[in-house]
């Protein structure tokens, strides 16, 4: 099972670091505040955007073929991956058919979730990741820890050491603009020599049979302005009605992700280029299971990332701290509906404060999912113990007699234990802070007294 | 003689912090209410609800429900436990009587807020000095008390305005209306995340220079008030309706 309160606090022993990975992200947070500000009918907008996605996932067999029908029209190659084995052996085959060796790739994390990196290596195929943070992520061997900012847990001078290693700059110029410029030139020669082009895909068209990706560098663009082949992966819950409804999304996708009005490119791909070919692979890898159960609304997420950025938990204790592929409050739904044995503890890690409800553009009920799931989570045997303790306490408050005369009880003793009995390892609450002190008197007791006292 | 308030006390706060549950008996009664507490009352069911467990739940539920269902309002210093009441017991308790009940409980300041009218409200004892607010998440996200800082809607704060008839007292609030941390559970079982949330949140505090904050649940301020004590930091924690009576 992943761990993920001891994750977190390992994560908060650099008490320094973690202060700054928390103000970086706030920061991030707060420009979402302003830009969401700036559009009057931001709320209506969010309410469209939460309608448009439920209304396509109840109808999701039919649009996903319309966009087939229509992406074929189009010239369009579309593939269908029942899990993730079925989209690495489609993406190699395809690749190979093309004697493609060398790759770029836009970002895309559900080519993350279903491993294509280290496949495609295996097979002695060199996938370079063009998006500047995983690129970082990628050299560092290490895992995106954020959907949108996969490096935000690195600081400038852990870059500079890494780029020091890998491209040969200065260890000592931690300066963001030399970190960029040196990273550009070198991607600019990986853009060069690719075959192939890998991209994402955030916004699906049924209607006009074509999709739209969404990066602030521009390196979809690069990446498939030269290569004849690109492959586009998409998850099969990325498809819209239509292009009509794509303005709710784009607006709502860069102001939640970044603050920003629009992402710097809103790439449309609508047919492959002349003598060029272009593939879609539809990737369920489960989702249609989770369309199924009781976190069907999780689905409508667009990976804006503004549920991270907001969550007071992920911003103290990393993405790394949730084992899982997309981090946070919808990556604890996600896990927690795929394998509840293994991720049992991240629906409980969670304070449900209900901020990720409020941020998040397609309006998720969040925290109100990872409540639900907590059902299930507190069923498996690691929290044999806490059920059994909560149980108790369940029974004790039915009993308020009981109850009353166990605290009557614990008010007689509580003060005189020494201190070194009270605080003792099992006492969790008293890791990190001072118990309460029971009252002299409880309430109900004082009411009783002057009751009597008034009659 | 007024209308019956029946009284809920969460039982922290009846074992641990009996005077903000008597203030907010005073408040009530000041106003002329005719105040009842039952004294079979015990839990809402949060925090099974919030653990999954749904069968220890509903039993306490159903219990509230029974316990109070003959009010003509239910008042309780807590919006957590009035959250739970009021906007989580769908689909768990059966009781015919419970749609009716969901609309008459409510947290103190949004009975003083929304029902008593803050043209009635009448303060006797004045307060002086500053005061941090804590806003609390079950206020803030669930009860809507105030307006969270993620939503574009106009700004306005039920607590506020109630405070704002208290002479003398000044209110105010830290940058962020961040969670403190506490989460019933949560507290314990992610600890060291819990613990620096609410030190944070104590921090922003103490750069508005206040040594009192002040808040709407009790739980929460136990939370901070114990990471206060075991560093040291001189800051007090008290319920909002002991400013009402100055009970403080
Ligand atoms: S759940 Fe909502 S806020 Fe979180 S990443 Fe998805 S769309 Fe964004």
């Amino acid at each position: 099972m992943v761990d993920h309160a001891r994750n977190a606090a390992a994560f908060v022993s650099d008490i320094e670091r973690t202060r700054w990975h928390d103000q970086a992200l706030w920061f991030v947070r707060q420009k979402r505040d302003r830009a969401a500000r700036s559009v009057p009918e931001w709320e209506k907008l969010r309410e469209s955007a939460q309608k448009v996605k439920s209304h396509t996932l109840a109808h999701l067999g039919h649009y996903l073929e319309r966009f087939e029908a229509n992406a074929r029209a189009n010239g369009i190659d579309v593939r269908w991956a029942a899990d993730g084995a079925a989209l690495r052996r489609i993406v190699a085959e395809i690749l190979k058919e093309h004697g493609a060796v060398r790759v770029v790739k836009s970002k895309s994390m559900l080519t993350e979730e279903c491993g294509l990196n280290p496949h495609l290596q295996s097979l002695g195929i060199e996938v370079t990741d063009t998006d500047l943070g995983e690129r970082i992520v990628q050299l560092a061997g290490d895992h995106p820890s954020h959907i949108v900012l996969p490096a935000i847990h690195m600081k400038k001078e852990d870059v500079a050491a890494l780029f020091s290693k890998h491209l040969h700059t200065d260890p000592g110029n931690a300066d963001a603009h030399y970190l960029t410029r040196a990273a550009r030139e070198h991607l600019r020669q990986k853009f060069l020599e690719a075959d192939a082009a890998i991209t994402g895909v955030n916004f699906a068209l049924a209607e006009e049979g074509g999709f739209v990706v969404c990066t602030n560098e521009g390196n979809a663009d690069l990446g498939t302005a030269l290569p004849n082949l690109h492959i586009a992966c998409m998850g099969l819950e990325k498809v819209i009605p239509s292009a009509k409804q794509l303005g709710v999304f784009t607006r709502l996708l860069a102001r939640s992700a970044t603050g920003q009005a629009i992402t710097t490119y809103t790439s449309h791909f609508m047919r492959p280029k002349p003598g060029g070919r272009l593939v879609v692979v539809i990737v369920d890898n489960g989702r249609s299971r989770l369309l199924k159960g009781r976190q069907a609304g999780a689905l409508s997420c667009i990976r804006c990332g503004a549920c991270m950025n907001t969550c007071p938990v992920y911003r103290r204790s990393g993405g790394h701290s949730y084992g899982t592929v997309v981090p946070g409050p919808i990556g604890s739904v996600l896990a927690g509906a795929s394998d509840v044995e293994k991720f049992a503890s991240l629906p409980f890690a969670c304070s449900l404060c209900a901020s990720c409800d409020n941020v998040c553009p397609v309006r998720i009920d969040l925290h109100a999912r990872l409540c639900d799931e907590r059902e299930e989570a507190i069923a498996v045997p690691d929290y044999a113990g806490k059920r059994a303790g909560l149980k108790m306490a369940a029974f004790l408050l039915r009993h308020p007699k009981l109850y009353e005369m166990l605290m009557g009880l614990a008010r007689a003793v509580l003060p005189r234990l020494p201190r070194g009995l009270l605080y003792n390892r099992f006492n969790l609450w008293g890791r990190e802070r001072e118990m309460p002190i029971p009252a002299k008197k409880a309430f109900r007791e004082l009411y009783r007294e002057r009751r009597c006292r008034r009659r | 003689m007024g209308k019956r308030v029946g009284l809920f006390v969460p039982c922290y706060v009846n074992d641990f912090y009996p005077e903000a549950a008597f203030s907010t008996l005073e408040v009530l009664e000041s106003l002329g209410f005719d105040v009842v507490y039952p004294e079979n009352q015990s839990c809402c069911g949060q925090p099974f609800l919030n653990n999954g467990m749904v069968y220890d739940a509903r039993k306490l539920a159903e219990r509230f429900v029974d316990i109070f269902a003959d009010f003509d309002f239910v008042v309780a210093p807590s919006s957590s436990c009035i959250g739970a009441v009021k906007h989580r017991y769908d689909g768990i308790v059966k009781d015919a009587r419970y749609p009716l009940l969901r609309q008459r409980v409510y947290e103190l300041c949004e009975f003083l807020h929304d029902v008593v009218g803050i043209e009635n409200l009448r303060f006797q004892t004045p307060f002086r000095g500053r005061v941090g607010l804590h806003n609390s998440c079950h206020a803030l996200r669930e009860l809507g008390l105030a307006a969270p800082s993620e939503l574009h809607i106009p700004p306005f704060s039920k607590v506020r305005a109630v405070l704002s008839k208290i002479e003398g007292l000044e209110v105010v609030e830290p940058s962020r209306d961040e969670c403190c941390g506490f989460g019933g559970t949560f507290s314990i079982q992610e600890s060291a995340v819990s613990a620096m949330m609410g030190r944070d949140r104590i921090a922003d505090h103490r750069t508005n220079g206040v040594d009192i904050v002040a808040g709407v649940d009790m739980s929460c301020l136990m939370h901070m008030e114990g990471l206060a004590k075991r560093d040291g930091i001189p800051v007090r924690f008290v319920h909002v309706a002991q400013l009402m009576t100055g009970r403080v």
